[in-house]
């Protein structure tokens, strides 16, 4: 089954002539048709332009001339990126009906690799939340257990993985929004360093957190992706003008006297006995492949989850000012007045965790709590840096868990601090803008995925990423799909 | 029980900071979940951080400039299409000020 490949397997059909991209497209929107009804991972399906954009594929493959390795491959996007023509809702009411008039730029540059987009993907709304339970539309299923969730925020783009609706997507993640889900999901997500990848276009929840990336079904995926995807943007200043190395040349290269560090404080009371056994044992196959670990300690760890809670509410009430009801999105009728108008449009329009965290930002940036909290959360911004700066003076990568525990129940977690602290092992990465991905490392007894985390050093994605297929290159749970039937 | 970080009062005041309306039902839901994150956050307070510069972005960037060039905008139709209310060329809002 095609739907079944992944992307460089699938492009490997396409220039052997086994496959075309039109057959690949039918396959997944097929594919979309009989399982999405239960999976729930799709926001809107762009079947029309799918197939338009399989066929201009095709023709290129037929005359010898394919644009490159992600030529005709199908792709699921996150629904924070802004797509021209195409509605991009961030899972909110308020962007219901919003069609952007551009693309933003890890868009552009994927269909410029000649990519054909299957749809849209659900979330939690702008991105604020670990199940898309906070989405405004419905909620994604764990392809592993429908009853569970799929994480988030970018649970939509991890479960298309997962269900075989998509051969890669893009996420986002600001504080494990790629990494947690793709650990619920059982698949590679990765998340760059910060300035590795655009944001231009990307709609901003915290814009010094905010990065793109990829989810794919194994490590060789997620390189090829980010090597489409990353490299200096002048639309967006915080992008860096690094060199992009060539991530799928140094993949194979092994973990022979690399330096891992495996942090102390994450491997705490709370952390899922089945998930430390499995990272542990995955510790334990990356020293049998000539891997040398040492224990490191990053003692801020436990500061980073508060300190997010500060600066990312606080960067989110800012940008979300921009609806008002006035340029794009919802605006509710029969106001009072400007004011009123703002007020009773944002009321209606954000759902329960937004509006909490645009409080929570809004209060932590007033007169009299500024320096108390936002003030104080961005100086222990640097001692979280700081932390690992020293990890990677001794240590070239760092091994963790990616989440505490495995994919919870719908409905189970109601308390929103509760819900924060399945983030605090991905958090304190983004704070410190360090590249991070996810992989499958095991599943419990009852089948349920688990994660292993890889930390590595600003810009070295290389080092991640080449640690994480040394890995995968001795297990075979990322070969493992769950049972989905129409 | 200590006292509650943050006051119904309060709430209503940010609130209105952030141009949010909200219902009765809401305002105390989100007074009691604010003031159990208030309560976690506070262990910020717990560190010295005497001397320690504020990191607001981890990659540090300054000043970046580009070429002052004239180049086209968008469209003002496309810039105007998901206007909620429009007159001709405008977005359309309601008056403010008084006549």
């Amino acid at each position: 089954m095609l739907t079944g490949l992944s992307v460089h397997e699938l492009g490997a059909r396409f220039r052997r002539k086994e496959a075309t991209p039109t057959q690949a497209a039918r396959a997944y929107l097929d594919r979309i048709s009989a399982l999405d009804p239960k999976v729930k991972a799709y926001m809107t399906v762009t079947a029309d332009r799918a197939l338009a954009q399989a066929a201009a594929a095709d023709a290129r493959f037929q005359s010898g001339a394919p644009l490159g390795l992600l030529d005709g491959i199908p792709f699921g996007l996150k629904d924070v990126l802004c797509t021209r023509g195409i509605r991009t809702t961030c899972s909110s009411k308020i962007l219901e009906t919003f069609v952007p008039p551009y693309d933003a730029t890890v868009v552009a540059k994927l269909l410029a690799a000649g990519a054909v987009i299957l749809g849209k993907l659900n979330m939690d709304e702008f991105a604020m939340g670990s199940s898309t339970e906070n989405s405004a539309f419905f909620t994604t299923r764990n392809p592993w257990d429908l009853a569970r969730v799929p994480g988030g925020s970018s649970g939509g783009a991890a479960a298309a993985v997962a269900a075989d609706l998509a051969a890669a997507t893009l996420g986002t993640d600001t504080g494990g929004s790629i990494r947690q889900p793709a650990a619920f999901c059982g698949n590679v997500g990765l998340k760059p360093t910060y300035g590795r990848v655009s944001r231009y276009g990307l709609i901003a929840f915290a814009s010094s957190l905010d990065q793109v990336g990829p989810f794919g079904k194994d490590v060789r995926d997620a390189a090829l992706v980010l090597q489409a995807i990353a490299g200096h943007d002048p639309m967006d200043s915080t992008s860096v003008d690094v060199a992009v190395p060539d991530y799928a040349a140094e993949l194979e290269g092994g973990v022979r006297g690399l330096r891992i560090g495996i942090p102390a404080e994450y491997f705490i009371e709370g952390l899922d006995p089945e998930v430390e056994a499995a990272v542990r044992a995955a510790i334990e196959t990356l020293r049998g492949r000539g891997a040398e670990t040492q224990s490191v300690s990053l003692p801020h760890t436990e500061y980073g989850l508060a300190a997010y809670y500060v600066i990312a509410p606080a960067e989110a009430s800012s940008n979300l000012a921009r609806y008002d009801g006035v340029k794009y999105g919802l605006r509710v009728p029969g106001a009072r007045d400007l004011i009123d108008m703002y007020s009773r449009t944002r009321g209606a329009g954000f759902g329960a965790e937004v509006k909490r965290r645009v409080m929570l930002g809004t209060y932590a940036l007033s007169a009299g709590y500024y320096d108390a909290y936002y003030g104080q959360a961005l100086k222990v911004r640097t001692l979280v840096q700081r932390d690992f700066q020293r990890a990677f003076e001794r240590v070239d990568i760092i091994v963790a868990p990616t989440t505490p525990g495995v994919a919870f129940k719908m409905g189970e977690r109601e308390d929103p601090l509760q819900m924060y602290l399945n983030d605090v092992f991905t958090i304190p990465v983004n704070l410190a803008g360090l590249p991070g991905v996810s992989i499958p490392a095991g599943f419990t007894q009852t089948g349920l995925p688990i994660g292993l985390q890889i930390i590595g050093k600003a810009f070295d994605e290389a080092t991640v990423l080449r640690a994480a297929r040394a890995y995968e290159a001795v297990t075979a749970w990322h070969e493992r799909k769950p049972e989905l039937t129409p | 029980m200590g006292a509650p970080k943050i006051t119904l009062a309060e709430v209503e005041q940010v609130a209105r900071l952030a141009r949010l309306a909200l219902t009765d039902t809401e305002k105390e839901k989100m007074r009691r979940e604010l003031d159990g994150i208030l309560t976690y956050i506070d262990k910020l307070r717990a560190l010295d951080t005497e001397g320690v510069p504020p990191t607001s972005r981890a990659v540090p960037t300054t000043n970046v400039m580009r070429e002052d060039e004239l180049k086209p905008s968008f469209p003002r139709e496309d810039m105007l299409a998901n206007a909620p209310d429009r007159a001709g060329e405008l977005f359309r809002v309601p008056k403010i000020i008084e006549e």
